[in-house]
């Protein structure tokens, strides 16, 4: 453990040198902003905030944690609503944001090189502006939040159906060891190009899902889609909950749709108690698009001529906000409760699983009083899903908190006993899922982080067993 | 502190941080320092934070509130719409907070003493208010139907006075009639108000109300987009009424009766909506439709412009604060090089403040022999035959 009272102004000074006058603070305002998120997550104060320009700056900020044994967080947007940028155990939290340019967009190999930094916005507003032809798999989360953020966490996102996991779109990674080397991983290890991780040996699983304790990633290539001129959207609505598996796996099974996604709120009451499957699809032509619906609607044509479902006629201002990406709409949430707050459980669970996910939300936003909305999206053709559960709560209130709180905490449980897996899992669901986990997988990840991480300075606390 | 209940609300989705296209920071202060704590989702938090005595009203602290230039972006973009057009009213009212427990930085202090003392923020006397008219012919207001307004910066800061005489020019030209108030006129008390002395900005008010009045002022054209919402939005508030346009607007009614010389060189032209003409009064037309109607000007447009655009970095009292800084990272060398981007000759301004701010920054990064900031009514002038 280090010494904070011993070293800190020492290595205030080291990072002032680093960075420059104006990127780090240890300034109490600083460190209140930084000790929390969005969510329920108690707060954890840094000693230091840090904002390097550089991969250079970002390797001799790393090299400097090592010197002193000083934790070191990285941080991007900080949206990620689970407390995976708070500093568990002091340090210095590093804040990418200022490394934000687009390197390159390669058009013919379908691929964009970004700074670690680059936020989800820029990078669809630079292809908009550059390159309307392709766009990239934006989550739902506000444009602010970060590419690289979402790459590590596994994220999703529009065009999770055609391409999978976000992790899944990666090409290849610039990172910053704990140690301090700079290393390149995927065909950039080899080749002036960032166009795919195969065929050598994928290291970037080492660096993927560990919420930052193992290396700091500065740059990442991500692959690229079509961004057609036309879009529309088709929504599937039933009552039956026992039904959702099979029409996701009809509707993903003709292979035309970039995202499928399926919700359920209680609020408006007009979609209350109805389970939403909404089929984004995009085309060069009109004739195209037609086509395209008609092959989605004929998948699920046994469940309309049965009358157990059917396509929802969309009003023009619904068909738009369904098809706005990232949906601004999805941040009203936070204001339910009229206190700025909502807590997002994401469970990684195969498809099958959904009738028990959905009945378990519902049973515990009815027992603890939760407001809630819930839903999930589809990942690769049926492959997986991320189903979730959306807890409102205000901050201003802490039994509301606590509520949310222990919603989350016992959905998160639950989701294990199903058969599912937490998403981007707080540093508790970190521990339910060790301790749920194959002990050699566990001790795997032990002896791979030692290796990586001598010194255990990465954002300790995180992926760590109760001792 | 007024507001105090919405400031826990705030989520800090971050969209107030962009402009609505999302293609780059545009809320002044968070581009500019880059620490969460600078966007406006984190002032909200710091603010409640210190209601709730968890944090001091520190230096840094007070820097954070009175770096916000009052652009209102985050107005614009934020999705929370039950609470929206109630932001900047909070951030203003953290800042009278901080006023109030005498907690404000010393350049913010020293700009509101000269505003009390001498009327503004300049320290400058009275009589000298009309040295920017020297030469003009330009008269006192008795009946003519306008009251032409220059404010602060169009009667004391040298590139302000420019602007004032050749928008005063165009003016008797196209045959507005006007007269000004001299030395009897004192500040609107626009940046008074967003740097949350709204007592002080008060008595400044109704002492220009009481001045309109007794000559029985109706209509008045502003030089300052500054002064042009103070005019139209708060004085009514306290009992002063009339018409208040910006010159941008009357200048567009009459561009029509100009000649201009057909011979000279074609020029590109982006135009930088002020924030206090477009996101805090909706007016995006007028200096568009004078650029459009002079021959040989090609406009182009920014990336971040109308609702989108970057403020300058002025407002808020920024100006006259420099709490904002003006190093490599602040919004007017940003603003600059985004113009330089679009190919354009000129970045046309219609506010004294953005005028002065831009100008600056042209100069401070050696761009002068590649971009102007040329004020509407300059260009028009240039143009003419």
């Amino acid at each position: 453990m280090y010494r904070k009272d011993k070293f800190m102004k020492q290595i205030y000074d080291i990072l002032l040198e680093i960075v420059g006058p104006g990127f780090v603070s240890d300034a109490q305002e600083e460190k209140y902003i930084y000790s929390m998120d969005p969510g329920t997550m108690p707060a954890c104060e840094p000693d230091i905030v840090v904002m390097p320009g550089s991969t250079d700056e970002v390797q001799k900020i790393v090299q400097a944690a090592n010197t002193y044994r000083v934790p070191l967080v990285p941080l991007g947007a900080g949206l990620v609503l689970s407390g995976l940028s708070r500093a568990l155990k002091g340090g210095i939290v590093m804040d990418m944001k200022r490394m934000n340019r687009v390197l390159e967009i390669n058009e013919l190999s379908r691929y964009a090189l970004v700074e670690a930094g680059t936020s989800q916005g820029m990078l669809q507003a630079y292809l908009r502006k550059h390159f309307p032809n392709l766009k990239h798999s934006a989550p739902d989360a506000p444009p602010a939040a970060t590419v690289a953020g979402n790459v590590c966490i596994h994220g999703s996102g529009h065009m999770s159906h055609a391409g999978g996991f976000h992790s899944d779109m990666l090409n290849g990674l610039e990172v910053v060891l704990p140690t301090g080397e700079v290393v390149r991983i995927g065909s950039c290890a080899t080749s002036p190009y960032w166009f795919a991780r195969a065929p050598l040996p994928d290291l970037s699983g080492l660096f993927l899902g560990w919420a930052g304790t193992t290396g700091v990633i500065t740059k990442l290539s991500i692959k690229l889609y079509p961004n057609y001129p036309l879009n529309d959207v088709s929504v599937f609505v039933c009552e039956d909950a026992s039904i959702i598996p099979d029409i996701l796996y009809q509707i993903t099974g003709t292979q035309v749709a970039e995202d499928v996604t399926t919700w359920m709120t209680p609020k408006p009451d007009w979609a209350a108690g109805f389970f939403h499957c909404n089929v984004n699809y995009g085309a060069k032509t009109k004739k195209e698009l037609i086509w395209k619906r008609n092959l989605i609607r004929s998948a699920v044509e046994s469940y309309i001529d049965a009358k157990t479902g059917g396509f929802l006629p969309l009003p023009s201002m619904m068909k738009q906000r369904f098809l706005e990406v990232p949906a601004r709409q999805l941040s009203l949430f936070a204001d339910v409760r009229k206190g700025g707050g909502f807590e997002y459980v994401g469970a990684i669970m195969p498809v099958e699983l959904f009738p028990k996910a959905y009945d378990l939300g519902l049973d515990i936003a009815d027992r603890l009083g939760v407001s809630y909305s819930m839903g999930c999206r589809i990942i690769g053709i049926n492959h997986s899903m991320m189903f979730f559960y959306a807890y409102a709560f205000n901050r201003a209130d802490p039994d509301d908190v606590a509520r949310a709180q222990s919603a989350l905490e016992e959905t998160n449980k639950k989701v294990l006993d199903l058969g599912g897996i937490p998403w981007k899992a707080e540093a508790p669901a970190q521990k339910e899922i060790l301790r749920k986990m194959d002990p050699n997988m566990v001790d795997l990840m032990g002896r791979v982080r030692s290796i990586l991480d001598p010194n255990h300075v990465m954002n300790p606390g995180n992926w760590e067993e109760d001792r | 502190m007024k507001y105090a209940e919405i400031l826990h609300r705030c989520f800090r989705c971050g969209y107030c941080k962009l402009p609505g296209n999302y293609i780059d920071f545009n809320c002044s202060a968070y581009a500019a320092f880059r620490f969460e704590t600078y966007s406006p989702g984190g002032r909200m938090w710091l603010l409640r934070a210190w209601l709730d005595e968890k944090i001091e009203p520190s230096r840094r602290f007070q820097e954070i509130l009175f770096s916000c230039t009052a652009c209102g972006n985050c107005v614009e973009q934020c999705v929370l719409t039950k609470i929206k057009d109630e932001l900047l009213l909070a951030f203003t009212a953290g800042k009278e907070a901080l006023v109030c427990e005498g907690k404000v930085p010393p350049p913010v202090r020293d700009c509101l003493t000269k505003l009390q003392n001498y009327g503004n923020p300049y320290g400058f006397t009275r009589k000298k208010r009309t040295a920017w008219t020297v030469g003009t012919g330009i008269e006192a207001f008795s009946d003519q139907e306008f009251l032409f307004f220059p404010g602060d910066v169009g009667a004391f800061d040298s590139r302000g006075q420019e602007i004032a005489r050749s928008v005063a020019t165009l003016l008797n030209r196209v045959g507005v009639t006007f007269g000004i108030l001299g030395d009897q006129e004192v500040s609107d008390g626009n940046e008074t108000n967003a740097m949350g002395e709204s007592e002080l900005f008060r008595l400044l008010a109704e002492e220009n109300i009481k001045h309109f009045n007794e000559l029985n002022v109706k209509k008045i054209i502003t030089l300052s987009p500054h002064g042009f919402n103070a005019l139209k939005n708060e004085y009514p508030k306290l009992g002063g009424t009339y018409e208040v346009f910006h010159y941008t607007q009357i200048l567009a009614a009459h561009t029509g009766s100009l000649s201009f010389e057909n011979d000279l060189p074609e020029i590109s032209v982006t135009y930088h909506d002020p924030c206090y003409l477009g996101r805090h009064n909706w007016e995006y037309g007028s200096a568009r439709k004078i650029l459009a109607s002079l021959t040989g000007v090609k406009a182009r447009e920014m990336d971040r412009s109308m609702q989108n655009a970057l403020c300058c970095g002025g407002g808020g009292g920024n100006l006259f604060t420099d709490i904002l800084g003006k190093g490599p990272e602040s919004p007017a060398q940003n603003r600059v090089l985004e113009a330089l981007g679009t190919g354009a000759d000129i970045l046309a301004v219609s506010c004294p403040t953005c005028a002065v701010m831009l100008g600056d920054a042209v100069k401070s990064t050696n761009l002068d022999k590649r971009i102007q900031v040329r004020e509407i009514s300059e260009i028009i002038n240039d143009r003419l035959k």
